[in-house]
């Protein structure tokens, strides 16, 4: 199983509904201690930059401004380098992912054997265009830039998982039960 | 760490191992397709059937022929099976004993694996990635021992200058000389970087070593900081790669143990450690100067050469940057010599490449082959043709960076230069195959998309003249481009090619003028009056 480090824009690993999420001050969690934990193994050294923003990201599912606001403060470093790193990375995301992801990727491999009609046909079932999150936040649609899983082609993840020969027709199914079965909240 | 030591684990290693091994690939191409829960039942098999004492059943790096995935072999034998499931897992272990099995049995002996010549792939699918055991009781390790007890650093150099090898990450640098200059040049520290930024769509050469045999590509590394004298080394992995990233990790940790990274190597003076960094999804880190500015933790956006990274790289001091494929020719050629090597492949470009052979072919995954081999050959023998009864028409080499050559071209042999002459280039190695069915004016402004969206927007002509030339394709798609279109797309090409800042801008136009070169029909249908 690939985590979610798999994908171009990035998904949540946290349900939506356990903790507020994104806010670094929010009591009561030990997201911030283990944010903290990272940052002092790597000594607040501001080249220790990416590595800390990838361990913000994979706790609280994105870098909110006060987040980043946090992060820049701790390394010593200008807020603005911050947002600029943040914002470089395809990898790294600002806004909140929805509760249940599906990224198609659309490497080249996965193009010519039929990338995107996945997305047409995903596009079509989420209601919801790539790179978007239903309003409902409980759905975000993505696209990679390519999995290396080229041999499986077309490949797609859904909540984390990868898989290959994909066809419009199955994700079409997979992602109508994942839309129809009950939120967790 | 000393040889006696190496040799009594390798000796250790082959005791243990049991008289049948079952290889169950556990890529993450095959991962994807069950692989795990398929070595979970062929061990549940195993001892179910009492064979605990014969048989052992071992998670091996990828086999290569990913589209028939998920795949066992068992050995001895040369038995392959495709497309296995789990349920095929307890026959699977009954043919052993002459048992009846319904798993899809495949030929090891196809043109496919016959006609590759395994260097930088030889321990996939042969040994498990996450025992360093298994990688020294074939061999491993050896050739760093020879390296610094046996030969000065410029004897290393010297070697690796003889056999041929050229950068294998797409541009085909002599790397002897790489490796001379870092030498030569002054600095209080010096680095190794590995670039496992593999970003071109359709290439995952680096990301099946790595998970296949990572200590293969450290063992490469840890020479040339010999080499070199560097002491410190670091190896960027794209975030796409978790299980690369996991395997090259556990490597490090067992090596370190071992006594085969850190201080003192083998008892010597040379010390060499080795960390990860992980990328954040940036293609434009894949050129040496954005991949520094990345570990450095800045935006990886590239700066002109010179200063090269040789003389000023990473924190300024000199630095030796090659890519995974690289490394992992390293410990051959210092085990069986330059001449060996350089016996291989052609007059220019020596030794092998690996393939990533994917899109409308048969036989879709990973071929290493030597140099010089011609495109019919891999297309048409190893790849078996066209996927789906349809016709070839194109190959499609070196990703955005790299050019579309027509089957008509098909006789041009795989080497730097005749990749080159027409009009595309070796690249990192990723193959893209395609038939009828794909346009390639649509293919050019998928990859022009591609290089817009990833310019990390420094230099003017690569940030606005991607953008300008993809919506000139937009038009020219939509059927809305006039003749004057077509001649602006050209300069635009040109002028985007010979003014931008790196590697992506002066590669992205590429795709496009090898399209027009050779499918100017496709563009002319499109385009009334052309």
């Amino acid at each position: 199983m690939f985590n979610s480090n798999g994908v171009h824009t990035t998904m949540s690993t946290l349900p939506a509904s356990s903790q507020t999420r994104g806010t670094p001050a929010s009591a009561g969690d030990n997201r911030l201690k283990i944010l903290e934990a990272t940052m002092k193994r790597n000594q607040y050294r501001p080249d220790a930059l990416i590595e800390v923003l990838h361990k913000a990201q994979e706790i609280y599912g994105f870098l909110s401004p006060s987040l980043l606001t946090l992060i820049a403060r701790s390394l010593h470093l200008p807020p603005s380098r911050v947002y600029g790193v943040a914002t470089f990375y395809h990898f790294f995301s600002l806004a909140p992912q929805g509760e249940h992801t599906c990224t198609i990727c659309l490497g080249t491999a996965c193009y010519v054997r039929g990338a995107g009609d996945l997305m047409a046909a995903a596009e079509d079932v989420a209601g919801v265009s790539v790179g978007k999150t239903t309003a409902d936040g409980r759905f975000s649609l993505a696209s990679a830039r390519c999995l290396g899983a080229c041999g499986i082609a077309p490949a797609i993840i859904i909540d984390g998982v990868v898989a290959g020969h994909a066809t419009p027709e199955d994700i079409a199914a997979r992602l109508t039960a994942l839309l129809t079965t009950p939120s967790e909240d | 760490m000393d040889l006696q030591e190496l040799q009594q684990i390798a000796r250790r290693e082959r005791e243990r191992s049991r008289r049948i091994r079952i290889h169950c690939c556990t890529s993450s191409g095959c991962q994807a397709s069950d692989a795990l829960e398929i070595k979970r039942r062929l061990d549940e098999a195993v001892s179910e059937a009492g064979l605990d004492s014969e048989v052992e059943v071992v998670g091996v790096g990828c086999l290569g022929f990913c589209g028939q995935g998920p795949m066992v072999t068992v050995e001895p034998g040369d038995v392959l099976y495709e497309h296995v499931r789990p349920d095929h897992a307890a026959g699977i272990v009954a043919a052993i004993n002459g048992g009846t099995c319904e798993a899809e049995r495949g030929d090891l002996h196809h043109p496919f694996f016959a006609r590759q010549y395994p260097i930088v792939r030889k321990n996939g699918g042969k040994i498990d990635p996450e025992r360093i055991e298994e990688y020294i009781a074939a061999g491993g390790y050896r050739s760093l021992y020879r390296a610094i007890n046996e030969l000065t650093p410029a004897e290393v150099i010297d070697e690796i200058t003889r056999s041929g090898l050229r950068g294998r990450g797409g541009a085909g640098y002599p790397t002897g000389l790489k490796w001379s200059t870092v030498a030569k040049s002054r600095g209080d520290r010096k680095y190794i970087v590995c670039n496992g930024d593999e970003g071109d769509p359709g290439a995952f050469m680096d990301r099946s070593v790595l998970e296949s045999d990572p200590h293969l590509v450290l063992e490469g590394m840890s020479i040339a900081a010999y080499a070199v004298g560097a002491d410190q080394g670091y190896i960027y992995v794209r975030g796409e790669y978790p299980l690369a990233i996991q395997r090259l990790q556990k490597a490090i940790n067992q090596a370190k143990k071992l006594g085969l990274l850190g201080s003192q190597i083998f008892d010597s003076a040379f010390d060499f450690r080795v960390d990860i960094r992980v990328g954040a999804g940036a293609f434009v880190c894949g050129e040496e100067t954005a991949l520094i500015a990345s570990i450095e933790g800045r935006r990886g956006q590239p700066r002109p050469r010179p200063p090269y990274p040789a003389e000023s790289g990473l924190w300024g001091k000199p630095t030796l940057i090659n890519n995974v494929e690289t490394f992992a020719n390293i410990s051959s050629i210092v085990e069986r010599g330059s001449a060996w090597y350089a016996n291989i492949g052609t007059e220019t470009s020596k030794g092998t490449k690996v393939f990533a052979l994917t899109g409308k072919i048969r036989n879709t995954g990973l071929i290493e082959v030597p140099m010089g081999m011609t495109l019919r050959e891999i297309v048409e023998e190893l790849g078996g043709g066209a996927a789906d009864g349809g016709e070839v028409k194109a190959v499609q080499t070196g990703g955005p960076s790299g050019g579309c050559i027509p089957a008509s071209l098909f006789d041009t042999p795989v080497d730097y230069e005749s990749l080159a002459k027409v009009g595309s280039i070796m690249g990192s190695g990723g193959m893209v195959v395609m038939d009828e069915s794909t346009n390639m004016v649509e293919l050019a402004k998928f990859y022009m998309e591609f290089c817009m969206d990833e310019s990390c927007g420094k230099c003017i002509p690569c940030r606005v003249g991607t953008v300008q030339i993809h919506r000139l394709l937009g038009k020219i798609t939509a059927g809305q481009a006039t003749p004057a279109d077509i001649e602006q797309l050209r300069e635009l090409c040109q002028l985007v090619r010979d003014t931008s800042l790196c590697g992506l801008g002066q590669s992205a136009p590429n795709p496009v003028i090898s399209t027009l070169r050779y499918f100017p029909e496709e563009y002319a249908a499109l385009v009334p009056n052309e």
